[in-house]
């Protein structure tokens, strides 16, 4: 039995195509996945975000905790409300998942995870609560729905359908967060456009869908949310990276400070580590075909392999992120096993498109 | 789901219209364009290509997935349908105006032999 967001009927009257998505029952599109994209990168888009997790960590001591559990510095964090993107690491340094924190008060953050791994976030948590901090309360908000939405006139819109949300959110700037009542809008996404990640009660959920179509928000499913996170150079946990790589080899030195004296969970095994594989964006050349996950990448240093790829609706072309020898640098020219030929592809830096703008020559 | 009466089927989600020249000209069923989603790319069989029935002879390209067109049944190829590598979406917007190719059958009655509607429809559990 596949898990249902609050918003599965709503998605089934709409006519969405649903697809089985690590156990839940998710809409993939409501008809164009190409016409959900651009209404994003050019107006507005929602997604129903609801099969993600949000945890609450309480108690005195949050900082000191996360300090240690996160691969990035939340004393980044000083303003409240201010979020930070990190991974959860492994002993030996694999990624776990890749997440949201926000600090909300000294005593209270909360963090965003994915659906496929909120289990094994949780459990890992968990463990490290019991044996570093056993005053804190983790506590799973399994009771609210979320919604993104996303696009150059997303804010606009949200102010539109949510009465009174404009006050408390117009001053909110990139990767800040705020409570409105009950609702937590933050100024987040995974599409490379502004936008709000709205959290809110599970039962209020389909009012505010409904109250966003009405303000002309289009309603988009998962595969529109790949195509424009892949633009936007956004890895995707379980495909860009897993337990069985570092931060290093995915494209996310940035998100790990290992020069501070800070220790973490994880930091041993890194400094370890010289990565022999570093996370690149291709563009495919040649015409024939598609870049897709799996696919071999030939290249003068030898062998890597596609994680995400896909044909971006912005570029009009295909769009990869691969992971190559450390040696091949941005410009060069690879070759890519698509099907029985042998395709050119060229070594970029993502992201690809973001702000409704392609960002590669 | 629009399976028309007057074509023939296969498993693999072709449709087969037979022309009053004997020819047949193939495409993917409505059903198909649907499961795979927007199309970005179609690559065609070479005119007077000889393809056995069920050889792979065509692909298609969603945003999501590619997938293999198969000859429905043996025979060579007369024509191509020139506009979709540049307009992959056309067969999106109308599976069955959207021909893919057509084929001089080896075997005119290989065409009997395939599904009918009502057995397309019973396969791809829409009855």
């Amino acid at each position: 039995m596949l898990k249902q967001t609050p918003l599965n009927a709503v998605h089934r009257a709409a006519g969405a195509r649903m697809v089985d998505f690590g156990g839940w029952d998710m809409p993939v599109n409501y008809g164009s996945q190409i016409e959900e994209h651009h209404a994003v990168r050019n107006d507005a888009g929602m997604f129903d975000v609801s099969h993600m997790r949000v945890v609450d960590l309480a108690g005195a001591g949050g900082r000191d905790f996360l300090r240690y559990a996160l691969a990035n510095n939340v004393d980044k964090l000083q303003v409240p409300g201010k979020a930070l993107y990190s991974c959860l690491l492994a002993e030996d340094g694999g990624v776990i998942d890749d997440l949201i924190v926000y600090f909300l008060r000294e005593d209270f953050f909360r963090i965003v995870v994915n659906a496929g791994t909120a289990d094994k976030d949780i459990a890992r948590f968990r463990a490290l609560i019991a044996a570093r901090a056993p005053q804190l309360t983790l506590t799973p908000r399994t009771d609210l729905a979320m919604i993104a939405v996303q696009g150059p006139n997303a804010r606009a819109k949200l102010w539109q359908a949510l009465p009174g949300s404009e006050p408390a959110s117009a001053a909110l700037k990139p990767f800040m967060g705020a409570d409105i009542g009950d609702t937590f809008v933050a100024r987040t996404g995974y599409t490379g456009e502004d936008g709000f990640e709205v959290m809110l009660p599970a039962a209020r959920a389909a009012a505010l869908w409904n109250a966003l179509a009405a303000a002309g928000v289009r309603p988009c499913g998962l595969g529109a949310r790949d195509t424009l996170r892949l633009e936007a150079g956004m890895n995707l946990y379980g495909q860009d990276m897993d337990e069985a790589v570092g931060p290093l080899e995915s494209g996310l030195a940035w998100t790990v400070d290992l020069a501070s004296p800070r220790d973490f969970a994880g930091k041993a095994a890194l400094l370890g580590r010289a990565p022999a594989r570093r996370l690149a964006g291709l563009l495919l050349v040649d015409k024939g075909g598609v870049l897709r996950a799996h696919q071999l990448v030939h290249t003068a240093q030898g062998d890597g392999e596609i994680t995400s790829g896909t044909f971006s609706p912005t570029l009009n072309q295909s769009i990869a992120l691969a992971r190559l020898p450390a040696g091949v640098a941005v410009g060069d020219t690879v070759r890519v096993a698509v099907r029985d030929r042998e395709l050119k592809a060229r070594v970029v830096k993502p992201p690809f498109a973001r702000n409704g703008k392609v960002q590669v020559a | 789901m629009n399976v028309p009466q007057a074509l023939k089927y296969t498993a693999s989600h072709e449709w087969v219209k037979s022309e009053p020249d004997g020819t047949l000209t193939v495409g993917i069923t409505d059903h198909a364009q649907q499961a795979l989603g927007d199309l970005v790319y179609i690559e065609l069989p070479d005119v007077g290509r000889v393809v056995a029935a069920a050889e792979a002879c065509a692909v298609v390209e969603s945003v999501k997935a590619a997938s293999d067109i198969y000859a429905p049944v043996g025979g060579e190829v007369t024509a191509v349908n020139a506009d979709l590598p540049s307009t992959p979406e056309l067969v999106n917007q109308d599976a069955y105006a959207s021909w893919l190719f057509k084929l001089k059958p080896a075997d005119p009655g290989a065409v009997g032999k395939l599904l009918d509607a009502a057995a397309y429809t019973a396969a791809i559990g829409d009855a």
